[in-house]
Formats: C-alpha cells, sequence, structure tokens
C-alpha cells in the first residue's frame, strides 16, 4: 500500500518535472524543473531497491549535470532566446512520436496491468549482502572491460570539452 | 488500488520517453533539447532498473552507471560544443545553424 502511494507520488514528481521542463519560456525554469524530475527517478530507484544507483542519481546528475547546465545558462546569453518563438514547426514528426507512444499507453490502459505476465523470479540476493556491494562484485569482475572503456570515453570527453570551450588552441 | 509491478514502471518509462522525444523534436533552444536529451537517458534508467528488480539481476544496474556515464559525457561534450557555437554565432536558437544546409 506504502509501496502503491510512493509510486505515484514520485511518478507524479517525474511526470509534472518533464512536462515543465519541455514547456517552460525560461532556461533556468526549465533547469529547476528538471531537477524536480530527476529526484523523482532517484526515488523510483530507492523503491526498487537499487540504493546505490538513488545515490549515484543525487550527486551525479542533481550535484553534477545540472551545475554545469545552469553554468553554461549563465554564461550564455539567453535573454534574446527567451524572447523568441520558442517551438519549431516539427509539430507534424513530433505529433506522430505522440501518436505513436499514445496507442501504445492506450494499450497498456485498456489491458490493464495484469495482462502483461513478466516472469518475476523468486531468487534474491543472498542475506547480509549490500546492493553497493553486489554491484560493485558484478561491475569490477564480470564488467571490467567495458568499466575500462568507461573511463577512457570520460578522458575523451574532458579533452573534448575543454578544447571545444578554449577560445585559441 | 493494484499492487505496482514491472509494467508500470515501463510505462512510467514510456511517457517519459515521450516527453523527452517531443522536447527534442520541436523546442528550438539548444539548452532544453540537451535537457530533453537528459530525460530520454533518464527513462532508459527507469526499465533498466525496473527489469533489473523483477529478475533480481543486477546486470541492469550496472548497465544503468553506463548510461549514467554516457550522459555525463554528452553533456559535457553537448555543452563545450554549444559554448563555441555561441561564441562564433551569437544563438542559441537550433533552426538558425544551418552552416550545412544547401
Amino acid at each position: 500500500m506504502l509501496d502503491t502511494v510512493l509510486f505515484y507520488s514520485f511518478a507524479v514528481l517525474v511526470l509534472g518535472g518533464a512536462i515543465l521542463t519541455i514547456t517552460r519560456r525560461s532556461a533556468v525554469h526549465s533547469a529547476i524543473s528538471l531537477i524536480v524530475s530527476l529526484l523523482g527517478v532517484a526515488g523510483l530507484y530507492l523503491l526498487q531497491q537499487a540504493e546505490f544507483l538513488f545515490a549515484v542519481q543525487i550527486v551525479l546528475y542533481v550535484g553534477g549535470i545540472m551545475v554545469l547546465f545552469l553554468f553554461v545558462i549563465m554564461l550564455v546569453n539567453l535573454d534574446d532566446a527567451a524572447r523568441a518563438r520558442q517551438f519549431n514547426r516539427q509539430w507534424l514528426v513530433a505529433l506522430a512520436a505522440v501518436a505513436a507512444v499514445g496507442a501504445e499507453l492506450g494499450y497498456f490502459f485498456h489491458r490493464g496491468a495484469g495482462a502483461f505476465h513478466i516472469a518475476e523470479t523468486a531468487a534474491a540476493l543472498p542475506p547480509g549482502t549490500g546492493n553497493t556491494e553486489a554491484l560493485a562484485d558484478s561491475l569490477f569482475s564480470e564488467y571490467l572491460l567495458p568499466f575500462e572503456i568507461a573511463s577512457v570515453l570520460l578522458l575523451v570527453a574532458v579533452v573534448g570539452s575543454v578544447i571545444m570551450a578554449k577560445k585559441r588552441i | 488500488m493494484h499492487p505496482v509491478t514491472t509494467v508500470h514502471y515501463l510505462a512510467l518509462s514510456a511517457a517519459l520517453l515521450l516527453i523527452g522525444t517531443i522536447g527534442v523534436l520541436t523546442r528550438r533552444n539548444i539548452v532544453i533539447i540537451l535537457m530533453s536529451i537528459e530525460l530520454i537517458l533518464n527513462a532508459v534508467n527507469i526499465n533498466l532498473i525496473a527489469f533489473s528488480h523483477a529478475w533480481h539481476n543486477l546486470g541492469g544496474q550496472v548497465f544503468a552507471i553506463f548510461v549514467i556515464t554516457d550522459a555525463v559525457a554528452e553533456a559535457a561534450v553537448g555543452l563545450g560544443i554549444l559554448i563555441a557555437l555561441f561564441r562564433n554565432k551569437e544563438t542559441v536558437q537550433a533552426d538558425e545553424i544551418d552552416l550545412l544546409k544547401w
């Protein structure tokens, strides 16, 4: 019961924040709404017993990426952009995307959640193993090569963004 | 009230993906287009976590970490490109950047 109430309140946070993000005129308002949406996603992670990702979501998204966005909003002069027309003329394409996913959602609500069977196995983790510990075990043994590749990707991104933002190399 | 199942998370994820797609397709401000991309990546993450929880398999959470890594790299490079563009063209509207148009 509590799970259900929490799920729906987080879902309202996520979707409400997302809708405000793509409709606000001022980029700062959009960024604040995006923070609300990302916090809702973090709550959903906690409901799904992904405690490590809950912490990562708050520290990295809300603390890192959103501060980066706000810095760029301050650096780039957005006053003219806030006064200009906000939407382009691609609404037909957007309408097609809405229709496709809307049909999918309509089918879901028509059939009801019980009609879809996703096998939920009962094999739980051994007791005493925390989520963070199990995740670290998996990340540093089974997924070691992707982990190293991700570190190279981050290095490339750091070098690339410095070169992009520099006036003269 | 029905108990919350994996399917509920999938529906929420589809709705978030939909909102992000509309943002990418219709907004003119590049900063908000980048924010919409973050929304799309978060929708993917909700999906991965939901299946990871349903099947008691940590692979989904590991992949969510990689998706977050990609989101960080994308935001850093995208915002760097945005600053370079603003310095050269004095605009942040996506449809005014048409150097490659015939």
